[in-house]
């Protein structure tokens, strides 16, 4: 049987994060990674670009084509891990191959939701998801003789495709069962912005309603909505999100609400399994409780920290939260935090919204320090916002300012200021023992 | 890891630091070639910071555990471990701008026109960072910083 120090099961960004890291402090131990999809590690995050701008495939790669040779990684792709025992040390592979490990990371990522409605089946050639590679050539396969798509779910992936499906020449329409797009992630004005800018691009979103059915045999025709509208379609994209991959871990006995339940060192009820990333449920800092946060930066973040406590080197992950860049034609939008929570929450909002250049900013304010912000347009720097946050700085003085264009850390008071800038060693030592 | 650190009490905010890393990153590499012909311009990849009397210059600090690196949906951004330069392949850039949302610093800059994004690369190929050598009041020095 084949045995490695560290073994990683999800060949994504939280994998990544985890060999990088590893691969800092440890270059002589082994590390394999076992990947689902035949693919070397590329980037799902990138399939509404490529299918906008017909980026070649290998751009779509997350890291060069050398990365597991030169980081000394066994890649295991194209197989899945079927069977987990953990006293054993022990992966067992849909090919009846085992692999025992020193360490292993479950980094098994989500898996797409096709909600049951009536010939909804991503089996049938024109109905497919948008999280996968396999999807987007399907897709991009269909695109020469489609005139009309239809996309379901008015979250960040579903918007992102149906733009991308716009922008090549198709009649798109969104159908979302909430009333608003995107109403988890962005507050209720940001949604409207965001509907604004794509019905002025002729792309039409339903709000409130969803498939009753699909119509068509092999290949889906068209869908009728709850309302009784009728859509006819050449392409229908089924993007309502993804739920965690646990199989293998609840299989396997280790502790699963949601997602697997992970300790802020990224350690699973198990001693030596670890998981991050869209599988797992981590421990949100500004929440105070466990939650599924399916983002990008937290997967490799997760990894990371998993990677650390792997190697014997304690370390905890405690900022994670709920963060996204998004962009939807003209508009840039940047959240992060609690940046929905409003005043019957308990907390105080603060926003400002300039009409001509349709920028608008809210940040969500308690206990003397941000626990959420929006920024639409005017997202320069926003980082410096997601800093405060993390740090937990005090803003209550300066708090007018964090609406103004120009925020920056002028706008900080100075000994604030100094204690944020002397970390990475922005001022020298001579100006910090001046000032 | 040496970086771009600032003295900001003795920058006199002249913004020359922008006007010559924009002359840095251009095609020509001449101050008015780059003003006047090229277009588009590159943009500068230093923030200075404005809030008078006082001004403050900011770069990339190239950080340790970079948080642009981690939230980078693409792999352009990634660390050289053994430089410990934090690198930014434009090529592979999709200005998702994920990285302008986590840079603490806010050191992160929008290319909007090319729809992608800019930092201080440090002016690796000239030795030496020319917003350091032109600054006129050697407000800005080269040097590895006393915290890493």
């Amino acid at each position: 049987m084949e045995r490695f120090d560290y073994l990683i099961i999800g060949n994504s960004v939280g994998a990544v994060g985890c060999i990088e890291t590893l691969r800092s402090f440890d270059k002589g131990s082994s590390i394999a990674v076992i990947g689902e999809e035949p693919h070397h590690v590329y980037s799902r995050a990138l399939l509404p670009y490529y299918l906008d701008n017909e980026v070649p495939v290998e751009k779509m790669l997350y890291r060069p084509v050398d990365f597991y040779e030169r980081l000394g990684v066994t890649p295991v792709l194209g197989r899945r891990a079927v069977g987990l025992d953990t006293a054993g040390h022990v992966v067992k592979l849909d090919d009846g191959r085992t692999i025992s490990y020193g360490k292993l990371l479950l980094a098994t990522g989500g898996r797409p939701i096709v909600p049951p409605i009536p010939g909804l089946d991503t089996e049938k050639e024109n109905i497919s998801n948008f999280v996968a590679l396999q999807d987007l050539q399907r897709i991009s396969r269909l695109l020469p003789l489609a005139r009309r798509a239809v996309v379901l779910g008015g979250g960040i992936i579903g918007l992102m495709a149906a733009e991308a499906l716009h922008k090549k020449g198709l009649e798109v329409s969104v159908v979302e069962l909430a009333p608003r797009v995107l109403a988890p992630v962005v507050d209720e004005f940001t949604s409207r912005l965001i509907e604004e800018a794509f019905r002025r691009s002729a792309v039409a979103i339903y709000t409130g309603t969803t498939f009753k059915e699909v119509q068509g045999g092999e290949r889906a025709t068209g869908v009728v909505l709850t309302d009784g509208t009728s859509l006819p379609c050449d392409l229908l994209v089924v993007a309502v999100g993804v739920v965690p991959r646990v199989d293998l871990a609840r299989e396997a006995g280790l502790a699963v609400n949601r997602g697997i339940l992970v300790n802020q060192q990224m350690e699973t009820s198990a001693a030596g399994v670890y998981a991050c990333g869209d599988c797992a449920e981590v421990y949100d800092f500004l929440m105070g409780n466990r939650r599924v946060l399916p983002l990008w930066p937290n997967a490799y973040a997760g990894g990371r920290v998993a990677a650390y406590n792997m190697l014997g080197m304690k370390r905890e992950y405690d900022r994670a939260t709920s963060m996204n860049a998004m962009h939807f034609f003209d508009l840039n939008i940047i959240t992060a935090g609690l940046n929905t929570a409003g005043e019957k929450d308990g907390f105080e909002v603060i926003s400002r919204f300039d009409a001509s250049s349709r920028s608008y900013r809210r940040f969500v304010l308690k206990d003397d320090r941000i626990h959420g912000f929006t920024l639409v347009t005017g997202i320069a720097r926003a980082g410096i916002f997601l800093h405060l946050m993390r740090r937990g700085c005090p803003v209550t003085s300066f708090k007018e300012k964090l609406l103004e264009g120009e925020f920056g850390y002028l706008t900080i008071p100075e000994g604030l200021r100094r204690e944020l800038l002397i970390d990475e060693g922005v001022m020298s030592e001579h100006a910090v023992a001046n000032q | 890891m040496p970086r771009v650190v600032v003295k900001p009490e003795v920058c006199i905010g002249c913004h020359l630091c922008e006007v010559w890393c924009v002359v840095a990153h251009s095609r020509s590499k001449n101050i008015l070639k780059a003003f006047l012909y090229e277009t588009p311009r590159p943009v500068p990849r230093v923030v200075v910071e404005e809030n008078l009397p006082f001004t403050l210059p900011v770069h990339c600090r190239h950080c340790s555990e970079p948080s642009c690196v981690e939230a980078c949906i693409s792999g352009a951004l990634y660390r050289d471990p053994l430089t410990g330069r934090v690198e930014h392949d434009a090529g592979r850039c999709v200005g998702c701008y994920s990285c302008v949302m986590a840079c603490p610093y806010g050191a992160v800059v929008m290319d909007e026109v090319n729809r992608k994004i800019a930092r201080c690369d440090l002016c690796k190929e000239m030795g030496e960072p020319t917003c350091v050598k032109q600054c006129p009041n050697r407000a800005l020095v080269y040097q590895d910083s006393f915290t890493s």
